[in-house]
């Protein structure tokens, strides 16, 4: 009696193999490891104390014990494939085991039941074991697929995770950033308005003392002229006593002239205030009125003339106007396009300047302003005989910020500025320069 | 006395005519006018250094007043004659430099002709 023990024991490993396989909670490890020293430690004592007879009846018992086992406890329902597998030779082995304390086995018929009964319980045992393994293999193969699923799962949560973090992370960055962005491009504007306002008022200030001349010239003429008027009443008044009216006649003639001066050159200190005025104002308030392009680019020419000389000194030019006096009025914004103009003009005598600094002695600087109709345009140059404008620089003057003045002495925003305005216009700003030789300017403006 | 007065202001000449009518009446004074630097210069060639003393703004176009200063104290042989700024600039620069080349008076603008005329009276006893 071999098989029985074996058979037992082999069960128990298998079933120890099964529940490790399952995913539930295994409390049997111990108990298992227990009844397989149980086991060995029977057979042992089976064979050594001879107690064969008393030990075939507990290997009956114990299979039977394991097979109940696993269909009543649900925590083995993965065991009873197994378990129908062993349920024929538990039953063959009892049975011969039945017939051999009644000993009727020796009759032929149980003799012969017995054995196709035992072949048949290895056979279906054989198969069984067969058809179980296979069912584990499935079974181990279905669950290890489904870990795996379960891991890629979790794995790909947490790269969702992961990812979801990234992109509210760089959400947030590129927020900040825009924020970034919108406040620099709020700063740089109220910089650009800044510079310019300050452009506006630099060539305010270097204008200031040419007003202030061109208002102490005329202020003189009034001062004196009225003088000399109150001397000549009283003269007249002493000429009436004497009766010579002849004389009076004379004075009062004298009288009159002095006063249309006086009318005169107040008027020319009034349009120049009124000009220094509009300079400063803002050109957003501007509104186009009809000017006269002639007298707007002459004061121009004068004040930017004055303002030059007062600062240096050294400074002198030939100034030279050549004005077609048929133009008459045309519609503009008169303090922008004077802006346009001065800025030009103060170009010019820059450009000037510097080559008297380094030509010769018979080099005379000369800037000419002159206004041209052609058509329905209107053309205003200036020309002067500087140094030019280099080539390769010539594309760039009309560039925010380009200059080629030392620092500090040019924002570079004259003619860029001019350029906005002439454009506001409607009309074109464009350069002829030659290398040594000089350069001209014209604005040209559709007359409307 | 010859007085040459230089302004590119052309009613200067109306002004000082009348300020000055009393004088040109009695012939206490001749006055001549330049409109600019270079015609004083001009006319200092061709007159022989007639004017005793000469009357001239600074800020003119060409040939700046002080130049003008200039050419005729230093680079004349003769004994220069009386040279006058009158300028609406009374800045401190304008006026170092006026003096520096000989200037022997320096006025502002609005002028203040009895200040003048005293001034051309004193001079011309001196």
């Amino acid at each position: 009696m071999l098989a029985e023990p074996i058979l037992a024991f082999f069960l128990i490993l298998r079933v120890r193999k099964i529940l490790r396989n399952t995913d539930q909670q295994n409390d049997w490890e111990k108990p298992i490891k227990v009844i397989l020293y149980g086991i060995v430690g029977l057979f042992l004592a089976g064979e050594i104390f001879r107690l064969d007879y008393l030990t075939k009846w507990i290997w009956d018992l114990f299979l039977f014990g394991i097979i109940g086992f696993a269909f009543l406890r649900t925590e083995f329902s993965a065991t009873r494939t197994l378990m129908y597998a062993v349920m024929p030779f538990a039953i063959v082995s009892f049975s011969k085991n039945v017939f051999e304390a009644l000993n009727i086995e020796k009759y032929n018929f149980i003799d012969a039941y017995l054995k196709v009964g035992a072949a048949f319980s290895i056979v279906w045992l054989i198969a069984m074991a067969i058809v179980s393994g296979r069912q584990q293999k499935a079974l181990r193969k279905e669950q290890a697929k489904t870990r795996q699923e379960e891991e890629q799962r979790k794995w790909m949560a947490i790269r969702k995770e992961e990812l979801e973090k990234i992109v509210s992370e760089r959400t947030s960055e590129l927020r900040q950033q825009k924020e970034q962005i919108e406040q620099t491009l709020t700063e740089l504007k109220a910089t650009q308005a800044q510079l310019i306002q300050s452009e506006k008022m630099a060539s305010l200030g270097e204008l200031t003392a040419g007003i202030a001349h061109e208002i102490q010239n005329p202020l003189n003429f009034v001062n004196n002229f009225s003088e000399v008027n109150t001397e000549l009443i009283t003269e007249m008044h002493q000429a009436i006593d004497k009766g010579n009216f002849e004389e009076v006649k004379e004075i009062s003639k004298d009288i009159e002239d002095n006063e249309k001066k006086i009318i005169f050159h107040g008027k020319r200190a009034d349009a120049i205030v009124k000009g220094m005025l509009q300079h400063s104002r803002r050109s957003a308030s501007g509104e186009k009125e009809p000017t006269d392009i002639n007298a707007l680019a002459d004061e121009y020419l004068r004040l930017a003339y004055h303002g030059l000389r007062a600062k240096d000194k050294t400074f002198n030019a030939t100034m030279k106007t050549e004005f077609d006096e048929t133009i008459g009025y045309m519609n503009i914004i008169p303090q922008d396009i004077g802006r346009a103009i001065l800025n030009l003009i103060t170009n010019a005598f820059y450009a000037v300047s510097e080559k008297k600094k380094m030509a010769a002695e018979s080099y005379e600087p000369t800037v000419i302003v002159g206004t041209k109709k052609t058509g329905n345009k209107v053309l205003i140059t200036v020309q002067d005989n500087g140094n030019g404008i280099p080539q390769k620089i010539v594309d760039k003057i009309f560039q925010p910020f380009f200059t080629t003045k030392p620092t500090g002495q040019g924002t570079g925003l004259g003619l860029s500025l001019s350029y906005d305005i002439v454009k506001g216009h409607s009309g074109q700003l464009k350069v002829e320069t030659k290398d040594g030789e000089g350069s001209e300017f014209t604005i040209q403006l559709p007359l409307i | 006395m010859k007085v040459l007065v230089v302004d590119d202001e052309k009613d200067v000449q109306i002004l000082f005519e009348q300020r000055f009518r009393k004088e040109i009446r009695s012939g206490e004074m001749d006055l001549l006018f330049a409109f600019s630097g270079e015609e004083a210069l001009r006319f200092m060639k061709d007159h022989n250094h007639e004017a005793v003393l000469i009357l001239s703004d600074i800020n003119m176009p060409g040939m700046s007043g002080l130049e003008l200063l200039h050419q005729i104290k230093v680079k004349y042989e003769k004994p220069p004659p009386v040279v006058m700024m009158i300028t609406a600039y009374g800045d401190d620069e304008n006026y170092a430099q006026a003096m520096e080349w000989g200037a022997d008076d320096f006025l502002t603008k609005p002028i203040d002709f009895n200040v003048l005329k005293q001034k051309l009276k004193d001079k011309i006893n001196v």
